[in-house]
């Protein structure tokens, strides 16, 4: 589809933002009490932010949920019967003032969701998701989207993305057929664009990712994982709040005859992750963990999904309790 | 037709063989007779077994796809899920999920020996290729079965090692390790390497099939090797650790490859070119 550009004043926003919340759920940004940005389903449109860097979880909870029932079941003596879930009751949801690094992450879930056969409970969410995505006119140390083929105002992932304009208002562009109903929706509030100037923010490169992934090819045994993941404590903080790691687990829970079998959140970064009932493990050490991440995302997926698994936001780095920072990691792997 | 890939099978025990005091084998029969219908699998694949509130365990499908109706698994008794399934009898309910994974290419292998070399519990992942090959015996020539284990009781299928063992077109070696043996043992005492090493078998135009512990695969691979076998025609099954069972939760990969997708049948040429994440 070709793009269309629009004027969306600023006290319009809020006009769309009632309007859509009329019929559809929304996931916004907002600031919590302890100052942490957080999405939430629904919340009042003066709550919302649209000056964070970064909110500490990405926006992926909105396709793929950080618990999520994969059926329910009822047992008896002998019997179990399964109660499926119906995927068709998913809602359609529009996530409002994500940045173009976390929507960019929606297609990276795909190829890991979506390729050989289709995780439906993933692509149903996906397919009723409308994006309305917001450029970054702040970003800090962290970020590093340009290093892995992305900017503060990449449109991928977008329905329709919004930058702002020095006067406050917004340039919007409406960049698929999601994008184009609401515009067709609420035609009355946007505007032709204006000459004021987006404000864009300036991300440096640290990195070329293609020398990443070609220097991987031939990094399996070398020191550097070691010397590099001697202060991570396996936390598992970087997989929790990445946009792009889909790691899962598959757990059981009874209350009584009812349960539920879910998956949740995991992280390639825990011992038990690939701890046999046995006792052996396949990747016993943390530097070993720490190397199957980098290489998941920087070499693995590149062949396998055909996808860089880094969409550059910094949050597995700002949110490091022991200060380990990817960008600089891959910085220095890049010189070995 | 539900869209869940999550959602298992509902399977009834119909069977419950306690194969040495730790080990099981259920034949598991579908409750909903279109499942039965419309299900079909390949030797080498393997399933997700579960307990409904207890969770998911992965094993290999054991029984052969020659022999319809039925599906059998064989397990220890290791963890939460495995305790779980041993404590269940014939007419309760499990769950079932599959088949996944890649299959052995026994296709391939036809007009050739096969030498089958399994260690303890290693049976089960081939005891279905070794049935559906024997089901098929015409299409291969010699088979020969070398089967060890720590006791003459940890030995699993005992009754199918007697009916291998009378059949004049099966050649089946067992054995169990040194102080292992009974008083009326009448099968070898020895480690599975050395039990092959003295056995010798040609490996002009013969496909090795390996299963067991690592160690026995570390000291199994040198004595093949010793005897002529290329890479290519020695083949295994890896057996990390699974959740979903189809490339998605992330847990299998060993390097770019994923046990459950690509494997978990590997040739030892497919082995070598892995990091060692097994």
């Amino acid at each position: 589809m070709e793009t269309t550009r629009k004027l969306i004043r600023k006290q319009s926003l809020e006009k769309l933002y009632k309007l859509l919340s009329e019929t559809r759920k929304i996931y916004a940004p907002v600031i919590a009490a302890d100052k942490q940005v957080e999405y939430k389903y629904n919340p009042a449109f003066s709550d919302i932010t649209f000056d964070h860097i970064r909110s500490t979880l990405s926006a992926k909870n909105v396709v793929f949920p950080k618990v999520e029932n994969l059926f329910t079941f009822t047992n008896s003596k002998t019997e179990s019967t399964i109660n499926d879930i119906d995927l068709n009751k998913i809602p359609e949801v529009i996530l409002w003032g994500a940045h173009p690094c976390d929507n960019a992450a929606f297609d990276i879930l795909r190829s890991i969701f979506c390729w050989d056969i289709t995780d439906e409970f993933f692509s149903k969410r996906l397919e009723k998701l409308v994006v309305i995505g917001l450029s970054c006119h702040q970003s800090d140390d962290y970020c590093f989207c340009t290093s892995v083929g992305l900017a503060p105002e990449s449109s991928k992932g977008s329905d329709i993305l919004l930058s702002r304009l020095q006067n406050g208002d917004y340039h919007a562009q409406i960049l698929t057929e999601k994008g184009n109903s609401i515009l067709n929706m609420a035609g009355e509030l946007f505007e032709p664009v204006s000459a004021e100037k987006e404000l864009i923010t300036e991300v440096k490169g640290k990195f070329s990712h293609e020398q990443v992934t070609e220097k991987l090819k031939t990094a399996f045994e070398n020191p550097f994982w070691v010397e590099n993941s001697l202060r991570c404590i396996g936390c598992g903080a970087c997989a929790y709040v990445c946009p792009t790691c889909a790691c899962f687990d598959i757990q059981d829970e009874t209350k009584g005859k009812n349960g539920k079998r879910y998956r949740s959140w995991d992280s390639c970064g825990f011992g038990l992750f690939t701890l046999h009932t046995s006792g052996h493990n396949p990747r016993e050490v943390q530097s070993q963990r720490w190397r199957q991440r980098i290489m998941h995302k920087f070499s693995y997926m590149p062949e396998r999904n055909e996808s860089l698994g880094c969409v550059g936001c910094g949050r597995c780095s700002s949110g490091c309790p022991v200060d380990m920072n990817i960008a600089e990691q891959l910085e220095a792997l890049q010189k070995i | 037709m539900s869209d869940n890939i999550y959602k298992p099978y509902l399977m009834e025990i119909d069977n419950v063989i306690e194969e040495t005091p730790d080990v099981r084998t259920f034949r598991l029969k579908f409750k909903n007779a279109e499942d039965a219908e419309k299900f079909t699998f390949k030797a080498g694949q393997f399933g997700e077994y579960s307990v409904f509130g207890e969770g998911e365990s992965t094993f290999c499908v054991a029984s052969s796809p020659t022999r319809k109706g039925y599906i059998e698994c064989t397990f220890r008794k290791a963890g939460r899920v495995t305790n779980a399934l041993a404590n269940l009898e014939a007419g309760d309910t499990v769950g079932f999920r599959g088949p996944y994974g890649n299959t052995f290419p026994i296709e391939e292998w036809e007009g050739k020996n096969l030498l089958y070399i399994a260690g303890g519990i290693a049976l089960p992942p081939m005891r279905c290729v070794i049935w559906n090959t024997i089901d098929l015996r015409e299409k291969y020539k010699d088979i020969t079965i070398v089967y060890g284990a720590r006791t003459v009781s940890d030995l699993v299928y005992k009754h199918e090692l007697k009916e291998w063992e009378e059949r004049p077109d099966i050649r089946l070696v067992t054995t169990v390790d040194p102080g292992g043996q009974t008083p009326d043992w009448k099968g070898e005492i020895g480690f599975v390497p050395m039990v092959l090493e003295k056995l010798a078998p040609s490996s002009e135009n013969t496909i090795a099939i390996l299963c067991g512990p690592p160690v026995m695969i570390k000291f199994t691979m040198p004595v093949l090797k010793k005897l002529g076998f290329q890479d290519k025609d020695i083949y295994t099954t890896l057996e990390n650790r699974m959740k979903c069972g189809f490339g998605k939760c992330g847990r299998c990969n060993v390097g770019k490859v994923f046990v459950c997708k690509d494997g978990p049948v590997f040739s030892y040429e497919q082995i070598l070119s892995l990091p060692e994440e097994y």
